[in-house]
Order: C-alpha cells, then structure tokens, then sequence
C-alpha cells in the first residue's frame, strides 16, 4: 500500500485537470463530486497508508517512493522523489482531511456562484500542490509545491476578480510572499553550493558534517530560509498580507489562510530542523518573531470588526505560537499545535462562513448578534472553535497544545520566562478576542436577518471537525497528567529526541503550576469579554470615544501601521522613481540614435527616385571622385 | 608604317568615353542609352589596344577580345529587357520606368 503514496497527490491533480478543461460543460452537481471527490479518495488512501505505516512502520520509520530523476546537471541530481515520514504524514493527513471537508462544505458555501467549476479546479490544484510540498523528498521538489500554493493562494483570494480590491488584496498577498520566497531560493542555491545537495535528509547529515554548531554558513543559510517561513507565514515583519487575503471566499481561507498553506512556514523549518540545530542565534530568532507576533497579532485582533480580520489575526497569533515551540527546540509541540489549530482554525472559518452565508455577506460582528437561538448547530460548534482557540483548561485540544508550547518555552534549553509570559499575555488576549467575538456576534439582541439556513452538506464538515477539535488533543498528554504521549512519540522518529532533555530536571509540580497559571489566565479572559462586551459595553465604548483611546484603536485596526510604514518606506518611493521613469530614461540613448538614422533616412529620401540616368550620373561623378583622389594624392 | 604616339590614342579613347557617358546622361531612349554604352565599352577597348601596342605586350588585345564578348552579352540581354519593357508600357523612355523608387 506504501508504494500508492504517489496517488495521493496526483488524484487531486487529475480533479483539477478534469475540471479544467470539462468543467464549463459540467453541471455543478458532477463538479462537486470530482472536486470533493478527487480530494476525498486521497485522504482516503492517505488514511490507508497511514494506517499501515503506523502498524507495521518501515525501516528508519520513513518511506521513501523515487518516481524517476528530473534532471542532472554537474553532480546535482534531484528526484521527483516523495517521502513519508511522521512528520510528513501528519501534514499530509491534515491537507487531505481538512481539505476534503472543506471541499465538502463549498459545495454548499458556492453553490450559487457562476464560477464554481473554477473554484474547484483551483481548490483541487491547491491540494496537490500542498501535497507536493509536505511529501517532496527535496527542497527543490518542496519549493514547486511552496510557489503552487502561492500561485492558488492568489487565484483565490482574487476569485471574485470583479471587485478590484479583492485583485489588490491577491496582488499585495503574492508580491509580499515573493520577498520572502526569494530569500528562500537564495537560501537554496546557498546550499547547493556548499553542500552540494538538496535532498533533506542528505542536506542535514552533510550540514552536521562540515558546519560548526553556529557557524556563519549555518547563520546565513537559516536566517535565508526564515526569511522564506516568515514570508508564507504572515510572521512579522511579512504579516502585512495575511489579513488582506481574506478578501477570497471563506472555504478558502479556511483552507489556505488558516490550516494548511500558511504554516508551510513551519513546516519548512521542522524540516530543515537540524540546520536551524547548528545556528542556535537563528533559532532564538524564531522565538522572538513568534512571541513578537503573537502578541502583535493578539492586539490587533481586539479591535477588528470583521469577523474574518479577528480570525486572520488569530492566525497570525496562533503560528506565532508554533515558531516560538520551533525556536526552542520544541519541534513536535509546534507541530501539535500545528495539527490542533488546524481542526479548530478550520472549524472556526466554516462557521463563520455559515453566518456570512446565512446573513448574506454581512461580516462585521456588530450587525450580527443572538445568532445563538437562529443558527444552533453553527452556534455550538463555533463556540467549541472558540474554546480551543482560547485553550480553555482540560477540554479542549488547543489548552493541551499550546499548554505544551507554554511549558517548553518556559523550561526547554532555549527557552527562559519572558517567552513564556509573552505566550502567556497572547493565551490572555486570545481568550478576550475570542468570546469577544462570541459575544457580540452570537448572544446579545439579534440584528441581522437570516437568509438562507445551511444545509447539511455545510452543516456535517462543521461537526465533524468540532468533533476533532475537542478530542485531538486527548492523543497528547502532559506528563505529569497521564502517560500519553502518542503524538511526540510518533515525531521523535523524525525529530530525535530533540527539545526532550527537560524531563530530568523539571519538576511535575513547576509544570502542573504553570499549567494552573495558564488555565486561570485563560479563564479570566473570557470573563473580562463578559465584562466588557456582553454585560456593560458602555465602558469600552467610553474609552474608545476619547482621543488617545480611538487613536489607538484605530493603530490597531489597522495592524499596527505596518502597511503605511512600507508603503512610506518602500512602495511610495518605488511609485516615484516609476513616475520618472516612465519614459525609459535609458532607452533614450537608443531612441534617439533610432530617430536620427530615420531622420536622414528621410532627407536622402529623394536621390533614390528610380530614374536610371540620374544613378548613371552618380556613379560617373563617383568614379570622377575616386580618380581624382588617386591622382592628386 | 609610323606608329601613332600613345597620348593620340589615349586622348581618342578618353573622347570616346566621354561621349558614351554623356549620351548615357542625357538621352532618354533606351535605345540610344544602349549604344551609348557601347561607345563606352569601345573606348575602353581602344585604350587596352593602343597601351598593347606600344608596350608590344599581348595582354591588351586578349583583353579586347573579352570585352567584345562581354558587349556581346550585354546587348543579348538588354535588347531583350527592352523588348519586355517596350511590351509593357510601350515606350523607351527611361524616365518612364521610375516606379521602382524607394
């Protein structure tokens, strides 16, 4: 069954060729089944592969399936190569799973939409390219499936490309991305020169060989291939495009902008781990960004009135959460949390699909309100996305995810107490902005008026991952709780035993406190939303009314002025100097050389008049010329 | 028989010539053109011929007999084109012929 892996990908790829080039012509039922379909049967056979390969698991725990050699070119050899290991497994059981509910509740979501067929197609592609990103044996092979999903990140978002700041949101989402991309390729040919190779596992056990533990190799090719995270990331200082890109459909920012696209960044750094090992300044570096980020991120989202903008920021936030578990060695935890966001990430964007849906493209959550007694079913499950969210204590996934983060940020090698109270404020924020958005949007007087119910084809996806959401975190215990650890057991095959050195000296009580600290704080969030934004709003609105209080909510509506910062730094004076430029400044050289051979092109215009006497002429006065020069010379 | 000095001979063909050139600049018939071209040819020929005989080297008078072969040609093939054109736009007129101008 392991020898199918190659299916998994090229299955949603056959969707996305069949809606191509048939989909005009299909009616919007069958375009359904082969986009859901097509995405289905592989989390299918993901599932069946996964299965074998936890029940009977291949030497080295990896698989390694070389489909043929795609070029060769003075020694560097790369392989349309796939490999599954746990790390690779868990993503790809994520895309397909995730991705085929999703397909599933589009069905619904677009079902009134012109382009459907497009929409699927481009759905389709995504999964395959995002595939071929978490299997891909090489990073050459990682970097098509990194650029395919930037390229179906901005078909998407500009879908509906009618409207032109949806093409500025796909346009400003693709050209941020680039910068860090291009980091990133420079990352790659950094290594190829020096290393030779860029297949991953020989790339890692070749950098343990020749770099010294922070060396300035190892500096430079991990800050290159950072930069590439931080750009798909949305992490700070690239943030700035995340936000935007909700301007697609909701389907795909569930899809893209929330469970899976967005934390290639994460997943490109747990797996080049051991280089980022070898420079450990970079990888405090990646704790910073994260704490920085989610904390930044954690701000802004208190303040947005758009429901999708509070979920982006969240986002933001949550994968801020997973590089601070990446930049101290908590490799497995970020990858945890990895998993857990994505279950209630997802589950939290459909919900909130269903109400965009249900009010008819009303996004801003003070125009919803007691949606609560209206659309029960949406209600419950976005309330358990909220929960994991907020990580509230003991039931739900994202308290035992991020609860890990928290603890290894605090006691792991890297880690030291202001990353933990940095993680510590954002769970506190986190837990405000959630029920804030709870509610406001669910509970109160209602105010909008429903249009359409969901039906069940968007109703069951939202079940099923508010079922995943609460219990994906029981596989992953703390340990001082119970002795289930099947998660991070399952990635030392990958990770070895790295970030697990604390056991010996931690003590269970420091751990069991931290976590009481960290339940109680997540706790009084939701309170303090209670307080502030159910039961006397008043004093928020009084706050917000004087000057400094809307200056400042106006700063973080608008993310922290990022986006003017680059605009004053870097778009406004590009603008400039193409307004001088817009007349080729250096093609003038040229043009002018061009117009003046046609300028005497014009004056010698008329000695050619076809007349063959007067040529006989030129050339008796020519030779006459010739011969006088001879002569009296 | 007294041999007439190389400068007669030189000066006649230089005559020639310039007539030749003259006739081709200024008649319009092509016609007269064609013969103009011939005097020409021929003055070149008288030169070859008279420089042959006072160096009494052969190389001169094999030279002529080149050039009435290639006046031969010459006349076979722009007799014919003026055939053709008269054909055309019946006249020898050259100036007539201009449509080809840039």
């Amino acid at each position: 069954m392991l020898s199918l892996l190659w299916l998994v990908p090229t299955l949603p790829f056959l969707g996305f060729l069949i809606l191509l080039l048939f989909g005009d012509r299909m009616t919007k039922t069958l375009v359904g089944i082969i986009g859901a379909g097509s995405v289905g049967l592989s989390a299918l056979l993901t599932m069946v592969i996964g299965y074998q390969f936890l029940a009977s698991p291949p030497p080295d725990h990896a698989f390694t399936q070389v489909l043929w050699t795609w070029f060769e070119v003075g020694g560097f050899r790369p392989e349309i190569a796939f490999r599954l290991d746990a790390l690779s497994l868990v993503m790809a059981s994520v895309v397909t799973f995730v991705g085929f509910l999703i397909h599933l509740y589009s069905i619904g979501y677009m079902h009134e939409d012109s382009s459907f067929s497009r929409f699927f197609a481009e759905m389709n592609l995504f999964v395959c390219m995002m595939l071929v990103l978490v299997l891909g044996d090489n990073l050459l092979l990682l970097y098509v499936g990194w650029e395919g999903v930037g390229l179906c990140s901005y078909l998407l978002i500009g879908f509906w490309y009618q409207e032109p700041a949806n093409c500025t949101a796909a346009q400003k989402a693709f050209i941020v991305t680039r910068v860090g991309d291009t980091a990133m390729a420079i990352g790659f040919f950094l290594l190829v020169t020096q290393l030779g190779t860029l297949q991953v596992q020989d790339l890692m056990h070749k950098a343990g060989e020749m770099w010294e533990p922070g060396s300035g190799m190892a500096v430079a090719a991990t800050l290159l291939l950072l930069g590439g995270a931080v750009g798909k990331s949305g992490q700070l200082p690239l943030q700035t495009w995340l936000p935007d890109a909700m301007a697609g459909p909701t389907p795909v920012s569930a899809l893209i902008h929330a469970a899976t696209m967005v934390t290639a960044g994460v997943y490109l750094i747990a797996r080049t781990h051991a280089l980022f090992a070898l420079a450990p300044s970079v990888q405090f570096l990646v704790a910073v960004i994260g704490a920085l980020t989610l904390l930044l991120a954690g701000f802004s989202a208190l303040v947005q009135t758009d429901i999708k903008r509070i979920l982006a920021y969240s986002t933001i936030s949550q994968i801020g959460y997973m590089f601070l578990a990446l930049g101290v060695g908590a490799w497995s935890a970020g990858m945890f949390h990895f998993m857990t966001h994505a279950f209630f990430k997802a589950l939290l964007f459909l919900a909130a699909g269903a109400v965009i849906h249900a009010l008819h493209h009303e996004q801003n959550i003070f125009k919803m309100g007691g949606l609560a007694k209206q659309l029960p079913v949406v209600f419950w499950t976005f309330l358990i996305g909220a929960g994991c969210l907020a990580s509230i204590p003991l039931i739900t996934s994202g308290f035992y995810s991020k609860d890990a983060i928290l603890w290894y940020a605090f006691s792991s090698e890297g880690g030291s107490i202001w990353l933990w109270m940095a993680g510590l404020a954002g769970a506190f924020f986190t837990s405000i902005y959630t029920f804030r958005m709870v509610f406001i949007a669910f509970l109160g007087e209602p105010k909008g008026h429903i249009h359409h119910r969901p039906g069940p084809v968007m109703l069951v996806p939202l079940v099923v991952l508010a079922f995943l959401a609460l219990f994906s975190g029981f596989i992953e215990l703390p340990h001082n709780f119970a002795p289930v650890q099947m998660f991070s057991n399952l990635m030392d095959t990958v990770f070895h035993s790295h970030g697990h050195s604390h056991e010996e000296h931690s003590s269970a009580a420091l751990e069991g406190i931290l976590q009481l600290t960290a339940g109680i704080v997540s706790l009084i969030g939701v309170a303090a939303a209670y307080f502030l934004f159910l039961k006397d709003p008043s004093k928020v609105e009084k706050i917000s009314s004087t000057p400094a209080g809307s200056f400042l909510q106006g700063f973080l509506l608008r993310g922290w002025d990022f986006d003017r910062l680059y605009d004053t730094l870097f778009v406004n004076p590009l603008m400039a100097l193409a307004r001088i430029n817009k007349g080729d400044i250096v093609d003038s050289l040229y043009n002018g050389l061009a117009s003046l051979t046609q300028m005497g092109h014009y004056r010698l215009k008329w000695i050619q008049n076809g007349a063959v006497r007067w040529y006989a002429a030129g050339l008796a006065l020519g030779a006459v010329i010739l011969l006088g020069v001879f002569i009296f010379t | 028989m007294a041999s007439i000095p190389l400068e007669v001979s030189l000066f006649l063909s230089g005559l020639l010539f310039s007539l030749g050139l003259l006739g081709v600049l200024v008649r319009r018939n092509i016609l007269f053109i064609l013969m103009s071209l011939e005097i020409m040819m021929n003055a070149a020929g008288l030169a070859f011929v008279a420089a042959s005989s006072h160096w009494g080297v052969a190389d001169g008078q094999v030279m002529f007999i080149f050039i009435v072969t290639v006046a031969a040609a010459e006349v076979s093939v722009g007799l014919a084109l003026v055939l053709q054109l008269y054909r055309r736009i019946h006249t020898l007129d050259s100036d007539a012929v201009s449509v080809m101008r840039g």
